[in-house]
């Protein structure tokens, strides 16, 4: 079943002078993602001159318009008459992820938080398909959906100034990775030898909004060729 | 190429900005006050999308190897070419080995180009530097003591602004859009009623030390604000957030694409370039205005560049 959009299904509203932001509605959080990034998609490829770029976040889309910005309501609306709610097939990626318990920084506190050892969370970590929901906080980090609700811990509250290149971290209902070192607040379980953003790559970002992502546990023997 | 003696505080090459991935998780980066990078570009022939050196404050030094063209826009400086006095908005000649120096009177930001353009590799389309994550630029960061930047080649325009320069610096200049940094412009954001929005314009705030280019954090009286952090949506420079200690923080060209603070209001673009000037312990009032208001001023800038730009080309044979 798909659906287009009808009249009361996206609002605008003003993100400062210069840019809009499109509200979605729909009967759950999936319903909502799927449209803001199929809005993003038909604005990005739609060629509409004052439109810089549109930006998907969970049930927002925010649309960046060149200066000097003006009233857009009307033309977004009819550049996104005939958009579908997003029905095309998902990439699948796999990420290779060592539990050393070097690289399991908050082993301890995830298990505690839990009352699952770090087999069990592995074990469920590796089961879970989880969706890109979208990027942000640095180039590449993505935000993953669908962690198993007894994988919920809160963010650590004081957050590290330095958390490893590459770490595999949940927080919130969600897992995340880091691309580079950075400061951070989320539980880290892990690392993956792969590299989630290189600027000098022609799709610089590993992972793009929508895509279906698995975790496979690897050894530290293999990560360490891997790199 | 210029060879870098002194670097300054926090310079680093920018132009306009990195546009078109915001949704990767990109920041835009660019030169913090963009109009005036805009104008330092136009004054020495280049495009007005051209990289340039941003400085943060203090002192830059640098020689060039060959002959160019120089221009400055922005802050309180004090700025020679081989000790003579060269103003800011204006069109300047270097000769190959002259000394030019950037010397901040008042710690503010300024911004200047030199004829071909910071000729630094394109990283996914800007030579902006990123410096959170460590890209564009020079090698994705602030520059030092002792870097070399490499030129491009001076454009045919601005072989042709040379001619017209019958001394050392220009009889023309371009506009000059007066900083008012005590206060800022906003429009209202998702977050905004009534009682937040008096709150927020009430007293000043003051800028606090650990303030950058990502972002003013603010210190001064507390604002109440809901202790749920919401669903993440995206955030845009100029964006105003107020997470749960309840001091707001003004973002700018290198913050994050999306957050999940209340957004209380946006600070409209055209003072972006005054938030660009603001200092640790500067004080600083909110005002607002409507979005009408706030598009009518974007516009009028916008107009003032482009005629300055045209007549700039007319004049010298380029239109």
């Amino acid at each position: 079943m798909t659906r287009g959009v009808g009249g009361g299904e996206i609002s605008f509203e003003p993100l400062g002078d210069s840019a809009v932001l499109l509200r979605f509605s729909g009967n759950s959080p999936e319903i909502r993602w799927q449209k803001a990034i199929a809005a993003c998609e038909a604005l990005n490829s739609a060629g509409i001159a004052e439109v810089q770029e549109a930006v998907p976040a969970y049930e927002t889309a925010a649309v960046f318009l060149r200066p000097p910005a003006e009233e857009m309501e009307e033309r977004l609306r009819s550049a996104l008459k005939n958009f579908r709610r997003r029905r095309k097939n998902s990439r699948r990626v796999e990420i290779p992820v060592c539990y050393d318990d070097e690289f399991a920084l908050d082993r301890a506190r995830v298990e505690e938080a839990t009352n699952l050892s770090i087999a069990e969370i592995i074990d469920r970590l590796t089961k879970t398909v989880f969706t890109v929901a979208c990027l942000g906080f640095m180039p590449g980090f993505p935000y993953l959906r669908c962690l198993r609700p007894e994988l919920g811990v809160a963010r650590l509250s004081t957050p590290r100034t330095k958390v490893p290149a590459g770490s595999v971290a949940i927080a919130g209902g969600q897992a995340g990775i880091y691309p580079f070192e950075s400061p951070g607040g989320w539980n880290v379980l892990g690392r993956t030898p792969l590299c989630l953003f290189d600027p000098q790559r022609e799709l610089p970002a590993l992972l793009a909004p929508g895509d279906r992502v698995r975790f496979r546990a690897i050894t530290r023997a293999d990560f360490e060729k891997a790199r | 190429m210029i060879a870098i003696l002194r670097a300054g505080l926090q310079s680093s090459v920018q132009d306009c900005g990195r546009f078109g991935y915001r949704r990767l998780g990109v920041t835009t980066a660019g030169a913090l006050d963009v109009a005036s990078m805009r104008l330092a570009q136009l004054l020495v022939g280049n495009d007005e999308g051209a990289a340039g050196i941003e400085l943060g404050g203090g002192r830059f030094v640098f020689q060039a190897k060959s002959e160019r063209l120089f221009a400055w826009s922005g802050g309180e400086y004090r700025v020679t070419i081989g000790g003579e006095d060269i103003p800011s908005l204006h069109t300047a000649k270097i000769s190959p080995g002259e000394t030019v120096e950037l010397q901040a009177v008042q710690p503010s930001r300024t911004w200047f180009a030199l004829s071909g353009e910071i000729d630094v590799p394109e990283v996914m389309g800007s030579r902006s530097t990123d410096v959170r994550a460590g890209f564009g630029g020079a090698n994705g960061r602030f520059l030092r003591d002792g870097d070399e930047l490499p030129l491009g080649a001076e454009t045919p325009f601005g072989q042709s602004l040379r001619r017209n320069l019958a001394s050392r610096r220009s009889s023309w200049s371009a506009p000059r859009f007066p900083v008012r940094k005590e206060r800022l412009r906003v429009v209202a954001g998702k977050d905004w009623n009534d009682e937040r929005g008096a709150e927020l314009q009430r007293a000043p705030f003051q800028v606090a030390l650990n303030s950058d280019r990502m972002g003013l954090r603010l210190e001064g009286t507390a604002m109440a604000t809901s202790a749920v952090e919401q669903i993440s949506e995206p955030v845009a420079p100029g964006t105003i957030q107020v997470p749960r200690d309840g001091l707001p923080i003004v973002l700018l060209a290198d913050a994050q694409t999306i957050g999940g603070y209340p957004r209380l209001a946006h600070v409209v673009t055209v003072d972006l370039a005054d938030a660009a000037q603001l200092q640790p312990r500067d004080q600083v009032r909110f005002v607002c205005v409507s979005l009408e208001e706030a598009r009518g001023w974007l516009a009028q800038r916008e107009r003032d560049i482009a005629l300055f730009r045209t007549g700039l080309q007319t004049r010298f044979g380029f239109s």
